[in-house]
């Protein structure tokens, strides 16, 4: 039992490294799709730390995302390629690149997660937005980082065996939090935070700590985006970004990390099955606006689910209810 | 001087759409202690109901621009948005009553991208003119009144300025001298006692929705006068500004609500006059930050303890 | 403790002995709840002194005045309900950890040794109360009495040296709440506690009770033994109303 999570990772990182090997096999356009689940996976489960395990609701994740993207990118482009020392030294570059990303991503987390501490649900919710926006302000009007112009020129760093390494790794690193003794604050803290305080949980700690460690993975996964498109724009970054996230925590059960680890897959490959019956002749006129315009979808989807089946696929019923 | 009163002018004309938008949030947050995200679209199909009737509308009021026909086109927007208003909660809203505010937050996120995006395919996404419904002009000032007569005033800033003071006091009528008013008070003070006092909450509830859209399609009309280039996504910005207003004067508050508006009008065109029209946005975000850390029941509103 | 223009507490002075079983009663919104929100740290009184082991608790947060070894159950019971009740005691087991973050996360023999070291406390907790079989299902499950139960549990996971209970007795019928007297005098005797309880039956406070606080419009209005309260004239005064002449 003791040794198991750890095994399990280890295995799931050679499985990668296996499997990445087959990389050139495939077509660019599934390629495009997997690194795009991987990193989706990354997003969902470092949001659902924050959003199903802790229950602070966090609308501006892709804010984290954009400051990891845009750090990782500025250090790749800015020392990536003065070793010249050989493959080794460049993939060493980059892994910490993504780290770097990540750690400015969490200093983020801490700067949003200090202030929400007094907020809840709705307010939350607002404020969270607002700091995406203000991230995404700030890159607007950040010279070095190509401001409204956008921010390209990365090496394509990014494959198979990193963007699911990672998620491997984010995934273990929820899990092993959530599923310990240590973890239970942060259900406690979800269920009822005055008596999680009255039990000796330190509900400062925990919430704060949910968005650090939440907006770390999303920074890396920020910067395995940007080092996999190649280039990168604030407009990528914005509340849709960010909603997008939502729903697949949402969709998947909030607080069920295989849940929404599924529902990421999922909403990567709807986009681009609808693509493809949109070019269907044989569609039916009706269903265009929905083909065309997958926000209609999705918002339908999102109420749909809200009003039927609020937990998702795999959550459970149990949402904290507040008094009228 | 001049300058600084030429923007009071401009931010309170401004500001008065804040308002009118700002008292839909607030009314609903009393009631049921939901922010309905979706309220700024809303302000936004006023609009375009308005885009759509109005030629109809001029035409029966004898053709072109007239004080009638102008009144018409409100009315008629206001009417609309109300339904709009009551069919939005009824299907999405009253369903979750009983469930936990998070379960409504995330579906009212849904109702307004569906609104916007659905606009976007219904309406087109670019830009739409509005048609011209009264003839807008700078007013003349007397050169007897001196440097004042600087002063750029138009028509449509004194007829938004004018119908927002009517609406509002309609408004200040209805909570304060109807019974239904004094039902939403008594809802938003304590919901199991005003149900157990005979208030039928489901209409309460529906009534409030029909007052605070009508007033957003009023304030979409409004705004059209003024700015006359309508997009399906105007709603965002402009709902956004007012939820910062609403917060600002106490959400659930009412009086706080319209100051609150006012005064987020006036610090936007001080931005633009003093400071620079790139950061008129992130101030006002900055603003609803700094409430919220501050003081998070705004200017008027009080504080609400949990009971341990 | 002043709430805007309502002095809730105003003249409360009081103390409680270690491994004493003490009571707080009064009519209903004398301020019972109140004393315990600001004994525990919910609320931060606007004057006086409150001391736990002979050093002020004023201004800390509820979880450090628990680390000192104070723990309270709730009068509208406030279990974790989307967690089994094996997991809401283990989440009172958190503030006792010797490992932190970096232990959940590498998993070493330390951090194994330490989970089965709170599992087997657990369990033990629940033998003793009873609530083993349930262990697994979700609390929310669980019938009131059992409930009520868990809280205490709870509460004692923390390791407290004083047990504050907010009517415990809240919704029992007769039988479950002579249960609950037994389960108390219990509690206290094999932790070694001091328990301060409110509650409004009067049945279980002068049962169990060795001193009784009577408080009413946040005055203390008596103290003493149940025998002297009953017939201290201030007491029944404030419960049955002043004698009128018809």
């Amino acid at each position: 039992m003791s040794g198991r999570p750890k095994v399990l990772l280890l295995v799931t990182l050679v499985a990668c490294a296996v499997l990445s090997s087959f990389s050139g096999k495939i077509s660019p356009y599934y390629y495009d799709v997997i690194i795009g689940i991987g990193i989706n996976i990354i997003l969902a489960a470092s949001l659902n730390l924050i959003n199903g395990y802790t229950g602070q609701f966090s609308l501006g994740h892709a804010g984290f995302m954009a400051v990891g993207a845009y750090s990782s990118a500025w250090l790749s482009l800015t020392f990536g390629y003065s070793f010249g020392l050989g493959t080794f030294a460049t993939t060493s570059t980059y892994f910490l690149a993504l780290v770097a990303g990540g750690l400015m991503a969490a200093l983020a987390g801490l700067a949003v997660g200090i202030p929400s501490l007094r907020l809840r649900g709705d307010y939350l919710a607002i404020v969270t937005l607002g700091f995406n926006e203000i991230i995404k302000g700030i890159i607007q009007n950040a010279e070095p980082l190509g401001a409204q112009r956008g921010l390209g020129g990365m090496v394509q760093h990014t494959n198979f065996f990193w963007t699911f390494a990672f998620a491997a790794l984010t995934v273990y690193v929820v899990l092993s939090l959530v599923h310990s003794t240590y973890g239970s604050g942060f259900l406690a803290v979800r269920d009822d935070e005055i008596a999680a305080e009255a039990m000796g949980i330190n509900t400062t700690k925990y919430k704060v700590l949910a968005f650090v460690v939440g907006a770390f993975f999303a920074g890396v996964a920020g910067g395995l985006y940007a080092h996999f498109k190649q280039f990168i724009h604030p407009e990528g970054f914005n509340f849709l970004r960010s909603f997008d996230i939502v729903v697949m925590v949402i969709l998947g059960g909030m607080g069920s990390t295989a849940g929404v680890c599924l529902a990421a897959v999922l909403l990567t490959i709807l986009p681009e099955w609808l693509r493809m019956v949109d070019d269907y002749p044989w569609l039916p006129e009706w269903l265009r606006p929905i083909t065309e315009n997958r926000m209609i979808l999705y918002s339908l989807l999102l109420i749909i689910l809200m009003l039927t089946r609020p937990q998702g696929l795999f959550g459970t019923e149990n949402f904290r209810r507040r008094p009228a | 001087m001049i300058e600084f009163l030429q923007q009071l002018v401009n931010g309170l004309a401004q500001g008065s759409i804040y308002a009118l938008i700002a008292l839909g949030y607030t009314m609903v947050y009393g009631v049921l202690r939901f922010i309905n995200f979706a309220h700024g679209d809303v302000y936004m199909l006023g609009a375009f109901t308005g885009l759509y009737a109005a030629p109809r509308l001029l035409q029966a009021f004898g053709g072109g621009p007239s004080p009638t026909g102008a009144t018409a086109v409100l009315v008629v927007a206001m009417l609309i948005c109300a339904i709009i208003g009551i069919l939005i909660e009824r299907l999405c809203y009253r369903p979750l009553r009983e469930r936990p505010r998070l379960t409504v937050l995330i579906t009212a996120i849904g109702v307004s991208l569906f609104i916007e995006n659905a606009g976007q395919y219904a309406f087109g996404a670019e830009p739409k003119s509005f048609p011209e419904i009264i003839s807008d002009r700078a007013v003349e000032i007397p050169e007897s009144l001196g440097a004042l007569s600087t002063l750029t005033i138009t028509i449509g800033q004194l007829i938004v300025i004018g119908v927002t003071l009517v609406l509002l006091i309609g408004l200040r009528t209805i909570v304060l001298h109807t019974r239904l008013g004094m039902a939403m008070r008594a809802l938003s003070f304590n919901p199991l006692a005003a149900s157990l006092m005979g208030v039928n909450a489901d209409v309460v509830i529906s009534f409030t929705f029909a007052l605070g859209s009508a007033l957003a399609g009023a304030a979409g009309i409004l705004t059209s006068i003024q700015q006359p280039s309508i997009d399906p996504l105007m709603g965002v910005n402009a709902g956004l500004k007012a939820f910062v207003a609403a917060v600002l004067g106490g959400i659930g508050n009412i009086p706080g609500a319209a100051l609150g508006g006012v005064l987020i009008g006036f610090l936007e065109a001080l931005v633009v006059g003093y400071i620079n029209p790139t950061y008129r946005d992130a101030i006002v975000f900055a603003v609803l930050i700094l409430i919220l850390l501050l003081k998070p029941s705004g200017l008027l509103g009080k504080a609400e303890r949990e009971k341990v | 403790m002043q709430f805007g223009g309502l002095r809730c507490i105003s003249d409360f002075s009081f103390s409680v002995e270690d491994g004493q079983l003490v009571g707080l009663i009064g009519p209903n919104g004398a301020g019972k709840t109140t004393v315990f929100n600001l004994i525990t740290g919910v609320y931060r009184p606007t004057a006086g002194k409150i001391a736990f082991a002979g050093k002020s608790v004023i201004g800390h947060r509820p979880y450090r005045i628990t680390a000192r070894g104070i723990a309270r159950t709730f009068q509208n019971i406030r279990l974790f309900s989307s967690l089994s009740v094996f997991d809401n005691v283990r989440a009172a087991c958190n503030m006792h950890l010797r490992h932190g973050i970096s232990h959940a996360l590498l998993r070493g023999t330390g951090f194994d040794r330490e989970e089965r070291e709170i599992d087997s406390r657990i369990v033990e907790l629940l033998e003793i109360f009873g609530l083993t079989a349930e262990r697994d299902s979700s609390c929310r499950a669980l019938p009131y009495g059992d409930q009520r139960r868990l809280e205490i549990v709870r509460a004692l996971a923390t390791r407290p040296k004083l047990l504050l209970l907010d009517e415990p007795a809240a919704g029992m019928n007769p039988t479950e709440k002579i249960e609950l007297m037994k389960l108390i005098r219990f509690t206290q005797e094999k932790f070694g506690l001091a328990v301060l309880l409110v509650e409004h039956d009067m049945k279980v406070v002068m049962g169990i009770c060795q001193r009784i606080a009577v408080l009413d419009y946040g005055k203390k209005i008596a103290e003493g033994t149940a025998d002297e309260i009953q017939h201290d004239s201030k007491v029944i005064a404030a419960y049955l109303g002043k004698q009128t002449h018809a």
